[in-house]
């Protein structure tokens, strides 16, 4: 990761004076890094992402871009590119005017206006539509229209606020992966905005978590989903079994925890907090003679065995749960499980985080 | 299937047979007087299209014609551009205040066209108080004539097209996405760029529809020209009132009535080729 392009420094945002949309926000984004802003709805996201734009003021803290201080600068001289997520393309223009919009206001000539339009829209696949008008055009032209309009005066940050939120799938995996082949092309810096995990998980070079205005992790998809530092990012990233305990202690990062049922379960030790919750992925546990080898193990009995094509998932009762989940690939010689077995169930330390609350 | 369709066929026919008075009604208290109108036209005082003749002929009807016309179209600017401004701000503002706007525009409507040529005449007149406090204030030396002449026309004109101007820009931008001007703005275009090339180019079809509503509306007006013109500027409509009432000249009359009703009908098959009018008055 190079020098950071944006940094947001000690931003709040509040719309009405009482609620924070937006605290605490400290997050900078590297150049030419794609990174991905991940939560619920209403946590904060499009606050974000909007006081970044210049749409809205900070309520306190600063943004830079470079060495610039933009927390005041007027919307249209940050320079900026900026996708919506109803596209917002001007009705009374033509896919080409709307391209060369930016441009025009820049008051770039004709001809270098008409050869950079052209450039664009081969670059999102659309050569031959200049003349048409927005409303002639698929959801998913219309979004390349966009995207186009959003690059073609060079930015060197884009954003993009769930641009691919009223496309149906099929579409929308083929957008990801096109956006995502422009910013490895282009090498500008892009903020994406999602509440689709696993669009962020497949597009970012680090997703930012986001939960009722607080930004939770920052991290690398892998190290995110493997290694999350709150019961909130566990939760929200994938599955995860959940078991509350106390720590009873700790040593060379990992910790003893003993469960509200009196076992005792080995995990790595996240924060310093004494009441834990335990998150063990269901795709992280062992069944039957491979549990035996793991540091934590235990008795369960399976209660149901759902089959998902290229996986098995199996609820098991264990632990005093009812609703112990794990997963396993659908393999050639996989244990064969039937409901009402007994089974042995097993991970490892580094599989299972005990974060606080 | 087809007991379906009889079914379909019969109440159709019933939906006729609730709708047919009213149409019975509207034709006789409509369709009638008008064809009268316009028969009259042409055969009064003798057979023939000599009334219609005067239109090219006669001066006075010119220059009555002429005059509506220059009124009809000073107000719709004016109509329009006010109109347009309280419109802007109307949608600007939060849901509470345009609430608040809303009724103050169609308050007007309550009240009648005659008190309100009334309360102008008061206003405006020489010793109103507008005039009191130009020269009071030393702006002007003597009272300015602002009414029983065209400008008091204008005035009082102009005073009641604003809210149907309004309205229908009003409810042309509100069909307006907020959202297409902050992405002008964040492509780089300034607030002033971002209303010429984005905002105002989408308000045109209410530019044009309140225009042409404002224009033929203007066309027509009688009571304000009567009594804020002090007898000077004749429109139309008073001009047709007289050659009724007092040179008991029905064929004249009639004629004027049927072009001005004509003229009428022909901006509206005119603003109906440019634009959906259903779409702009929100339908
Ligand atoms: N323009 C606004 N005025 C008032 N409150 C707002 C406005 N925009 C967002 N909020 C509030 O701020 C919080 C965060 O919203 P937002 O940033 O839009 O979340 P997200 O994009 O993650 O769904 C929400 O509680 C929302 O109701
Ligand atoms: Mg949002």
């Amino acid at each position: 990761m190079s020098e950071p392009l944006v940094r947001f420094i000690d931003v709040r945002k509040s719309y009405d004076g009482k609620a924070d949309a937006v605290r605490a926000l400290n997050l900078e984004v590297a150049n030419g890094e794609f990174l991905t802003l991940l939560g619920p709805s209403g946590s904060g996201k499009t606050t974000t992402l909007t006081m970044l734009a210049g749409f809205e003021q900070p309520t306190a803290g600063r943004i830079f871009v470079g060495a610039d201080d933009i927390t005041h600068v007027p919307v249209e001289k940050r320079g900026i590119g900026m996708v919506f997520q109803n596209y917002a393309l001007f009705p009374n223009m033509t896919v080409g005017e709307n391209i060369g919009f930016p441009l025009k206001v820049r008051r770039m000539a004709g001809a270098e206006i008409a050869s950079k339009v052209t450039r664009a829209l081969a670059m999102v696949r659309l050569e031959g539509l200049a003349d048409r008008k927005p409303q002639q055009l698929s959801g998913g032209q219309q979004q390349r229209v966009a995207v186009a309009r959003a690059l073609v005066f060079e930015p060197r940050l884009v954003l993009l606020d769930e641009p691919l939120g009223a496309l149906d799938r099929q579409l929308r995996e083929q957008m990801q992966y096109e956006l995502k082949h422009l910013h490895e092309r282009l090498g500008v810096t892009m903020v994406y905005v999602t509440h689709d995990q696993v669009e962020a998980m497949t597009m970012s070079d680090r997703v930012a978590v986001f939960s009722a205005g607080q930004l939770r992790q920052v991290a690398a998809p892998r190290r995110l989903y493997e290694e999350p530092d709150s019961l909130f990012v566990a939760r929200f990233l994938g599955e995860s079994n959940i078991l509350p305990g106390t720590v009873r202690e700790r040593r060379d990062g990992q910790c003893g925890v003993v469960l509200n049922g009196g076992q005792t379960v080995v995990a790595t030790a996240v924060g310093t907090s004494e009441k834990v919750n335990l998150a063990v992925r269901p795709e992280k546990i062992a069944l039957g003679s491979a549990a035996a080898g793991c540091i934590n193990h235990f008795p369960a009995k399976v209660v149901e065995v759902s089959f998902l094509g290229d996986q098995l998932r199996v609820r098991l009762e264990a632990l005093g749960q009812e609703d112990f989940i794990v997963k396993f690939a659908n393999a050639p010689g996989h244990a064969a499980l039937e409901p009402g077995g007994a089974i042995e169930i097993g991970w490892r330390a580094e599989d299972c985080r005990a974060l606080g609350e | 299937m087809l007991s379906a369709n009889r079914q379909e066929a019969s109440r159709h026919g019933a939906y006729w047979l609730i709708v047919l008075p009213a149409l019975l009604m509207l034709a006789l208290l409509y369709f009638v007087p008008l064809g009268n109108v316009l028969l009259t036209s042409v055969t009064d005082p003798k057979p023939g299209l000599q009334n219609y003749g005067l239109l090219f002929t006669s001066t006075s009807v010119q220059k009555a014609l002429v005059t509506t016309v220059r009124i009809a179209a000073i107000t719709t600017f004016f109509a329009l551009l006010l109109g347009y401004v309280v419109a802007y701000a109307m949608r600007a503002a939060s849901t509470r205040t345009q609430r608040f706007m809303l009724v103050g525009v169609l308050l007007p409507f309550w009240i009648s066209v005659l008190v309100r040529s009334f309360a102008w005449i008061a206003l405006l007149g020489t010793q109103g108080p507008l005039n009191s406090a130009l020269v009071a204030w030393g702006l002007v030396d003597e009272p300015v004539a602002l009414v029983r002449n065209e400008t008091g026309v204008l005035i009082g004109m102009v005073h009641i097209m604003v809210p149907y101007a309004v309205l229908t820009l009003y409810a042309n931008m509100r069909g307006i996405d907020v959202g297409l001007v902050a992405a002008a703005r964040s492509l780089g275009a300034s607030r002033f760029q971002a209303f010429r090339m984005v905002f105002l180019p989408l308000t045109v079809p209410g530019l044009i529809g309140a225009g042409t509503l404002v224009f033929i509306l203007s066309l027509g007006f009688y009571v304000t020209p009567a009594l804020l013109g002090g007898g000077k500027v004749l429109m139309i409509a008073e001009y047709v009132a007289v050659q009724i009432n007092d040179t008991l000249r029905w064929g004249l009359g009639t004629m004027l009535a049927a072009t001005l009703m004509i003229a009428v009908l022909g901006c509206l098959w005119a603003l109906s080729r440019v634009i959906d009018v259903k779409r702009l008055f929100g339908a």
